[in-house]
């Protein structure tokens, strides 16, 4: 075989009970070269690199380490042959110094005591090799956040890893940390090592890598050397998709002077400075890419987490809600993105589900109207075409597009006017997606307004009248509907605006 | 069908449980069946019953309330000297004491909710208190020497019917138009399920944790005075260990200590149960250590039952 590569993955592909999550991908990864892989929130990147550490088997295809044919990895597999991978959540004990978790789940011993002398001496020899300052003896969770990265790679190393499996490594650093964290890479790669490097920030990727590997909707798209290509080129072959999914229309529906949402500067739960504003009977699409602060957002509009500074306007009136009861009584609502655990009770009724934000209006001395619940959960079981046997049926027997309705219910039940979409088709076939955006439709059409989150490209912009990116935290563009195009929406997704604040 | 038959039959196991227990017993002991024997066993369960109302209410939000027993005894001696030492009458040192047990469920409320110390730890602390509290009140002796009509509660007849087992049943109808008729019962069923999609769909989390806590201390508030009226007199150790028998009752009634899940009709299964194993093994000779080991064994027997259920599910 090549002896070049030190790593291949030929051909490999992986489904989830009959959802292919990689479609035939192959790579390689030559000795000491720094490989970007990258691809929009879905595109198999994940996956992909799981693979490698076994923590995801591939239905077919091999993996070839220094000329090993490997079927399948398992930790300690990957770990012998030298792969290690540097997770965004890192792996280490807080109350433990830096030298002990370095050697952790492999200390060095003296007799049958741990020898924390040697352990402190070995580690500070380990980071001297990469030029990184840390006091072994200092615990793991005093340490920034950088540090912490620096320690996970020291591990690695210290193991003899010969690829280093990097995901989203800059996501959580300052650009100090971030510059440190380079000179790292760069270091080890002039010592021989190879690394596989996860980011969707650009231009770190034009900075860092040697070649560009790029992934989309699971399949592999293309192989780019970094200093041949452009920017232009890489964000076009990783949106590059032909559009073919049809959306239903509606009709135009939009109150240009009727403002129903504003928000003036808001800052908190990580975004800051948000200013947008959503007419009556829009859909507007907030685009991004996965932590860029949507659901943050949405979460500081629905009083789920308060914000620290800013103005909320509703309807004319500025609000500042401490609790979704608050936002829910304004009439806002929230369809979560995480349905089961945030949007449904599961283990209660379709009919209590859909009373649950008015039981409190519907009862007398506490009593409940067992007439208006009814004829309530009737109406929107009805409007919504919910498909359950009776009402009295627990809603984790529902099919997810009916879970998702029965949430709809709920708010319509609770004469919401603005409702807040958090990926409302995550988990849904198609049939059911369909008419989750007919619903969309004929909400917005009843002079309802929406404000949709979503990570599908061509959701987004099937749905929305406007879209607004953000990226970071902050608000990075916005987009009229005739200037809809992935390329431009990708580019301002992994905008950054400004250098992150120092700590 | 066939599945549905099946769980119809899962939801009255504890009833069959409770009928084959009944039958051992009658026939291990004739005199188990005396209708003497079976109005002291009503008697005897009706504290259980009427404190398992608002520990049914606190396990189905996957809480646990340890103060019950501390409650019940402080209950009894503030009554009690209120009666006897302060010259309340018999309605006010009643009302007086019922509000205090319903002030430390409070207590116990704020600590869970407002505070967020584990309800375990928040109950067992404020179990500790008000047992040393009821010790320096009492000083460690009985109060005893109350009004004749005191008695009335816990050991008088309404026809044939003791009058605490009529108080027990109007609590079981209470808490089951509590569970089923009121909107505060969904919320308890809601948060129990799911505290955050809940507090997502507008159920005011905190509140509802209060009043539930608050209602536990009430429950056992009033067990507490029909003790006092049953044993007329107030013992400083009056309720010691009752907390146990109460969650066990509550548990084996199939409330699922992860919450979210039960039914009123059914802890007065659980209630009945323990009853009667308690006084068929009192007729039986069974030593006071050899209950509590047998006790301790049903407890983990219902809640391992429960925790295995859970752990299927979910798969």
């Amino acid at each position: 075989m090549n002896e070049e590569y030190i790593l291949q993955l030929q051909h490999i592909r992986k489904e989830y009970s009959g959802v292919i999550a990689l479609k035939d991908v192959s790579l390689e990864l030559k000795k000491g070269e720094i490989l970007a892989l990258i691809g929009e929130n879905g595109a198999g990147k994940s996956t992909l690199i799981k693979t490698c550490s076994g923590a995801v088997i591939p239905t077919s295809g091999k993996i070839i380490i220094n000329g090993r044919e490997f079927t399948s990895m398992s930790p300690q597999l990957a770990a012998e042959n030298g792969i290690a991978i540097i997770y965004q959540e890192f792996n280490n004990v807080k109350g433990l110094s830096a030298a002990e978790n370095l050697f952790l789940g492999n200390p060095i011993k003296k007799g049958i005591l741990v020898d924390k002398k040697a352990m402190e001496k070995e580690a500070e020899k380990a980071f001297a090799q990469l030029n990184i300052k840390i006091n072994p003896k200092t615990l793991a969770g005093d340490l920034t956040v950088g540090y912490q990265q620096m320690v996970e790679i020291a591990k690695a190393i210290m193991q003899d890893a010969k690829v280093l499996i990097m995901d989203e490594p800059s996501a959580p650093l300052t650009s100090a940390e971030v510059e440190s964290m380079f000179k790292v890479c760069e270091l080890l790669k002039s010592k021989g090592v190879s690394i596989i490097y996860i980011s969707h920030r650009l231009e770190e990727i034009y900075r860092l890598s040697d070649r560009i590997v790029v992934l989309r909707d699971g399949e592999y798209i293309k192989t780019l050397i970094t200093k041949d290509s452009h920017i232009d080129e890489l964000i076009h072959l990783m949106v590059g998709r032909d559009l073919k999914e049809s959306y239903p229309p509606r009709k135009a529906c939009i109150k240009e002077d009727e403002i129903v949402l504003e928000l003036r500067n808001v800052c908190g739960n990580g975004d800051k400075d948000i200013n947008l504003k959503l007419r009556k009977g829009e859909v507007l699409g907030l685009g991004g890419l996965v932590g860029a602060g949507r659901t943050e957002l949405a979460q500081m509009v629905f009083g789920v987490v308060r914000k620290t500074s800013g103005k909320i306007i509703f309807n004319g009136k500025e609000i500042d809600p401490k609790t979704p009861r608050e936002a829910i009584d304004c009439g806002i609502a929230l369809v979560p993105e995480d349905r089961k655990r945030h949007g449904v009770l599961l283990g209660i009724s379709v009919k209590n589900n859909i009373n649950m934000p008015i039981y409190n209006k519907i009862s007398r001395a506490s009593v409940i109207n067992s007439k208006k619940e009814q004829e309530n959960a009737k109406k929107y079981k009805d409007d919504l075409l919910i498909k359950t046997p009776t009402l009295n049926q627990l809603v984790k027997n529902l099919s997810g597009g009916n879970q998702q309705k029965v949430i709809l219910g709920k708010w319509l039940a609770a004469n919401s006017e603005l409702i807040i979409f958090d990926e409302p088709t995550r988990g849904i076939d198609v049939g059911a997606k369909f008419e989750i955006y007919k619903l969309m439709n004929d909400l917005v059409e009843q002079g309802k307004t929406i404000l949709l989150i979503s990570s599908e490209m061509e959701e987004l912009m099937g749905m929305s009248d406007r879209i607004i990116v953000l990226s970071e935290g902050q608000i990075t563009g916005e987009l009229k509907k005739q200037e809809f195009k992935q390329d431009s929406i990708m580019r301002l997704a992994s905008a950054v605006k400004e250098v992150k604040n120092e700590n | 069908m066939k599945t549905n038959v099946l769980n119809q039959l899962k939801s009255k196991a504890i009833w069959v449980v409770f009928a084959l227990l009944f039958i051992g017993f009658a026939l291990a002991n004739p005199r188990f069946l005396s209708s003497s024997n079976l109005f002291t066993i009503a008697r005897q369960v009706s504290m259980y019953g009427i404190a398992s109302i608002g520990m049914t209410f606190v396990i189905l939000i996957a809480g646990i309330d340890l103060s019950t027993g501390s409650v019940i005894t402080i209950v009894n001696i503030v009554c009690a000297y209120l009666m006897v030492n302060s010259g309340f009458s018999m309605a006010a040192a009643v009302i007086c004491s019922l509000l205090m047990a319903t002030l430390i469920g409070v207590l116990n409320g704020f600590l869970v909710s407002t505070i967020g110390i584990p309800a375990i730890i928040a109950t067992f602390a404020t179990q500790i208190v008000f047992e040393g509290a009821a010790y320096l009140l009492s000083g460690g002796t009985p109060v005893y020497g109350f009004d004749e009509r005191f008695k009335v509660i816990g050991q008088g007849y309404l026809g044939p019917i003791p009058v605490p087992v009529i108080i027990m049943i109007c609590c079981f109808a209470i808490g089951a138009f509590i569970l089923n008729k009121t909107y505060f019962g969904r919320y308890f069923y809601a948060v129990g399920g799911n505290e955050e999609a809940s507090k997502l769909s507008g159920i005011r989390v905190g509140a509802v944790k209060y009043l539930i806590y608050a209602l536990s201390g009430l429950f056992a508030g009033l067990a507490g005075i029909v003790m006092l009226s049953r044993t007329n007199s107030a013992q400083p150790t009056a309720g010691k260990g009752y907390e146990f028998d109460v969650i066990t009752c509550v548990v084996l009634g199939g409330v699922s200590v992860s919450g979210g899940y039960g039914k009123i009709s059914n802890v007065v299964a659980g209630v009945l149960i323990i009853g009667i194993l308690t006084n068929g093994m009192v007729l039986l000779n069974v030593s006071t250590y050899m209950q509590m080991v047998v006790k301790g064994i049903v407890l983990a027997l219902a809640v391992g039952f429960d925790c295995l259920q859970q752990k299927r599910a979910s798969k």
